[in-house]
């Protein structure tokens, strides 16, 4: 048993009165002392609910961000299966911001561990969180954890809902609660009475519930393993889901923003006097940054903004993409944040040897979600309300808290659903920007809502990086490998923003994906080195494993050609002996696209795989010239989820990191010039369309024990097997992204 | 000036260099319709102008008067669903969703052109809206299994 699920048992389960109208069960946790979390004090009763009953059905808090991962259906069923809900009576909800929903294993996501050796949940288990000690309180959604950190707490939850409500039952029929049982959301006694939650609801919540729910066995799931129609589906297509951007509230105003071109830089001054004088402008904010119009349609913000006289300061980083390359280039001359791998000898396995050398590059992305970054805000009577489409809803509580000057208490923040977050909104800057023009319209509610320009060219990019990679490798396989990257750190910019400090010690995000990898080359090191440009930085679906899968597997590519070996069948050899798991998945994959024969003439494949999340993924695509440029044809993925919750949603997830990935690979780049961003739009920062979609095989492998991350591991992999492909293809060995400024892809 | 948009009039009174979009969501509040790039580039803001598939973000309103709108809300609602969305919702299509009203105003334009469009037909007609969510292979897989079902095959 894990200490994720030790905690939540000697947790104190707790049931309140009357919650929003129904009642509500839930666990109360003391993750105010990360360090003590066992035992609750007398009298420490705050309650924070999963389970709300309501005489329709039930309406679980799902306090996970909603962004496109299916996270709210997930994370429901696990609480409908263990109160034996009929599923057409279960809603879900983001519920509000606080430490309650804190999530743990996103906390541990940044520890430096091997996880193929020592796998995320364990690491739990050996309390080994003190680094990250200081985000125990975040409830947040990233790290592909929300599963992984729900999985013993949200069906205990409802194991424990269930038991109150069989005891009610019971002491309502005067009959033995073992006798009862339940279903579709009712207790059925043996002669047949059925007696509806809803019935219960009053006198359960006066029962205690049992500190140590009973969960059912997997075998009897009815609803978890199976693909269950997604809660968010019906509203996401008939217009009727409330994304941030389509908040509205009586009285509302409409706002936009501008800050510095070059991101993080400076506002000096302007001269709005042209745009107080437009049509529909009611106010001009200088939110200190940047200015801000409001207006009573957000077109007129717009437009507004745009006569806005602004003098900026200069970029806090260099000015041309270049010279961010060549400071980059300059932390290789720095001793090394980590040497987070460092096997056997690689001194003396190089010595007298020629190896392989190769540098690959990988650009600044934005993550262009397909809602604009947007948040709507209302202060009034001392209390500020914020609507965000959030992935970190306690940050923005307290950043806003701070920026208004309340105290946290009176701030109250709801999630709305998001259209996509990939990282970007795991920040709080558009939330913050919102509260303050609350507060210069103090009684007024105002929706902020970003240009697509804005919100390219202030973004919190994934870093650019260089990787310096050495390798040996004879007939039996590679015997010794260097692997060297520098990059800015992502965990100290968002450390740095959120906690007011970065962390000392080795930054496992920066090599991700590298010294991570189950492969058993006896002489490899892998090291860290922390570039100190000022772009801003974030995470970006997978994080580090985004551009070091790139850098590994394009580079154990190489190796393979240059020893003539098979690169799968290569693979499989050093994941022998290192992780079965991690093995499979490359059988299935070299299976699935008939790695063993030949390609169909005029196409080639390409291989990659990657560890990440916990969970070991691998692709192969095939690809083919055509007159227009080289097409995607086929994209088969393997990928072990541990244990499958909703078959059809993983495989949804699977395809959609994968496309993610190819899309960055293929043409997503932001570059910089006189400091400022270049790209400002979908036609100069362009993803994949429907034309150029490969048909995607996909299998899923459930080796057993607890579930593990599915929203990001598909893109690590995608990127290096296409670059694999098109060497396969072409014999051209592109080691820097993206792929276009190389190669033609057809439209 | 009037707008006749799901079937009912409205008087409008924005500036004329208004796009439809911010007429549709600020002014008449239908928020269905989405804001993705505001320059015709990501097809979020598809809605249907006097029966032609259209960009609501490049369409200024001083030319429309008199136009019928048709947007995602009348498509279909929750209790309502038309045959297309009904086939998005079987085929489970929408991740974050956002994207989604654009891509179902362009389908149901392709569906009453071409009843049973090829592969070829679909990447010509939905290439101009963007998922960064990637969910075209499942918009489709749901726009052929629409077409059977409106042909009743
Ligand atoms: S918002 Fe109109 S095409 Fe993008
Ligand atoms: S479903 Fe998210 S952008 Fe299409």
């Amino acid at each position: 048993m894990s200490r994720l699920g030790t905690i939540t048992r000697r947790g104190l389960l707790v049931a309140s009165a009357a919650v929003a109208g129904g009642v509500a069960f839930g666990f109360y946790r003391y993750v105010q002392d990360p360090a003590n979390p066992l035992v609750p004090g007398a009298g420490e009763t705050v309650f924070n609910p999963w389970v709300i009953l309501r005489a329709d059905g039930v309406t679980v808090i799902t306090p996970r961000a909603e962004m496109g991962q299916g996270i709210q259906t997930t994370l429901a069923a696990l609480v409908a299966e263990e109160m034996d809900l009929d599923w057409s009576q279960v809603r879900a909800e983001h519920g509000p911001a606080s430490a309650t929903y804190a999530n743990l294993a996103v906390a541990a996501a940044g520890l430096p561990f091997i996880d193929y050796r020592d796998s995320r949940m364990k690491r739990l288990a050996e309390g080994a969180m003190d680094v990250m000690g200081h985000l125990m309180g975040t409830e947040a959604t990233g790290g592909s954890t929300s599963t992984v950190d729900a999985w013993m707490r949200m069906r205990q939850a409802g194991a424990a809902a269930r038991a109150v409500l069989v005891q009610a039952a019971a002491r309502r029929l005067k009959q033995n609660p073992m006798a009862l049982a339940t279903e579709k959301g009712a207790v059925v006694a043996p002669d047949g009475t059925r007696i509806p939650y809803g019935a219960l609801a009053a006198e359960a919540v006066q029962i205690a519930p049992p500190a140590d729910p009973v969960l059912k066995d997997p075998k009897a799931w009815r609803l978890l393993g199976k693909p269950l129609p997604r809660l968010d589906m019906v509203a996401k297509v008939t217009g009727t889901a409330t994304f941030g951007i389509d908040v509205r509230l009586p009285g509302m105003l409409f706002a936009s923003v501008r800050a510095n071109p070059a991101p993080g830089g400076a506002m000096r001054g302007f001269d709005a006097a042209a745009a107080r004088t437009m049509p529909g402008v009611k106010a001009v904010v200088d939110l200190g940054d940047a200015v801000a119009v409001v207006a009573t349609n957000t077109w007129a913000a717009f437009k507004a903004l745009e006569t806005v006289q602004v003098t900026w300061g200069p970029a806090p980083y260099p000015a041309t993409t270049d010279a961010i390359m060549a400071a980059i280039a300059s932390a290789f001359d720095r001793a090394p944040n980590s040497t987070l791998r460092d096997d056997g000898d690689v001194e003396r396995a190089l010595a007298g040897a020629t190896p392989l050398s190769a540098e690959y590059r990988v650009p600044y992305l934005a993550h262009a979600t397909m809602e604009p970054m947007n948040a709507a805000a209302h202060l009034a009577d001392g209390v500020l309300t914020v609507w965000a489409p959030n992935q970190a809803p306690t940050v923005i509580r307290d950043k806003c808290a701070a920026a208004v000057g309340l105290p946290a208490d009176k701030v109250t923040v709801h999630t709305t659903f998001l259209g996509g977050g990939f990282g970007r909104r795991a920040e709080f800057d558009y939330a913050v920007q919102a509260a303050k023009l609350a507060k210069a319209l103090a009684g007024t509610p105002v929706l902020l809502t970003w240009r697509r320009e804005e919100d390219m060219t202030h973004d919190f990019y994934r870093p650019a990086a260089i990787a310096r990679m050495q390798g040996l490798a004879t007939a039996d396989g590679p015997v010794a490998l260097t692997a060297a990257v520098a990059a800015p750190s992502v965990l100290a910019n968002q450390a740095r923003r959120i906690l007011g400090f970065a962390p000392p010690g080795p930054d496992k995000i920066l090599v991700e994906g590298l010294f991570d990898q189950p492969y058993g080359i006896p002489n490899q090191r892998v090291t860290g080195h922390v570039s100190d440009v000022a772009v801003p930085v974030g995470s970006w679906r997978s994080v580090g494993n985004s551009h070091n899968a790139f850098f590994l597997e394009c580079f154990l590519d190489e190796l393979a050609h240059a020893a003539g070996l098979d690169p799968v069948a290569m693979r499989l050899t050093l994941m022998r002996g290192e992780s079965p798991r991690a093995a499979a998945v490359v059988q299935a994959v070299a299976e699935m696209s008939g790695w063993s024969s030949p390609p169909p003439a005029g196409r080639a494949r390409g291989m990659a795989f990657c560890w990440s999340f916990g969970t070991p993924t691998a692709e192969v695509i095939e690809i083919s010239q055509g007159p227009q440029g080289i097409r995607l044809e086929r994209m088969w993925i393997a990928q072990d989820v541990g244990l499958a919750l909703d078959p059809r949603n993983i495989e949804a997830q699977m395809v959609s990191g994968a496309i993610y990935g190819l899309s960055a690979a293929m043409m997503g780049e932001i570059t910089f010039a006189d400091g400022a961003v270049q790209q400002q739009n979908f036609y100069d920062y362009d993803a994949l369309r429907m034309s150029q979609m490969p048909v995607f095989d996909t299998r899923i492998l459930a080796s057993g024990g607890h579930p593990t991350g599915v929203g990001e591991p598909g893109t690590p992999p995608a990127a290096p097997a296409l670059a694999n492909a098109i060497f396969a293809l072409t014999g051209q060995r592109i080691r820097t992204l993206p792929l276009n400024k190389a190669v033609t892809f057809a439209a | 000036m009037q707008l006749i948009v799901n079937g009912t009039p409205h008087q409008i009174t924005a500036d004329p260099d208004t796009p439809l979009l911010w007429v549709l969501r600020d002014v008449i509040g239908l928020t269905g319709t989405k804001y993705g790039c505001g320059v015709g580039q990501c097809g979020a803001c598809t809605v249907h102008v006097n029966g032609q598939t259209m960009r609501s973000c490049s369409l200024p309103i001083g030319d429309l008067d008199g136009a019928e709108v048709t947007t995602i809300e009348g498509i279909g609602s929750p209790a309502t669903l038309s045959v297309i969305q009904q086939a998005w919702i079987d085929n489970q299509v929408a991740q974050c969703g956002y994207c989604q009203s654009g891509q179902i105003m362009s389908a149901v334009s392709l569906l009453q052109a071409t009843s049973r469009p090829t592969d070829a037909d679909i990447d010509a007609a939905m290439s101009g809206n963007l998922c960064r969510c990637g969910t075209y292979p499942r918009i489709r897989a749901a726009i052929h299994d629409a077409a059977r079902r409106l042909q009743g095959a």
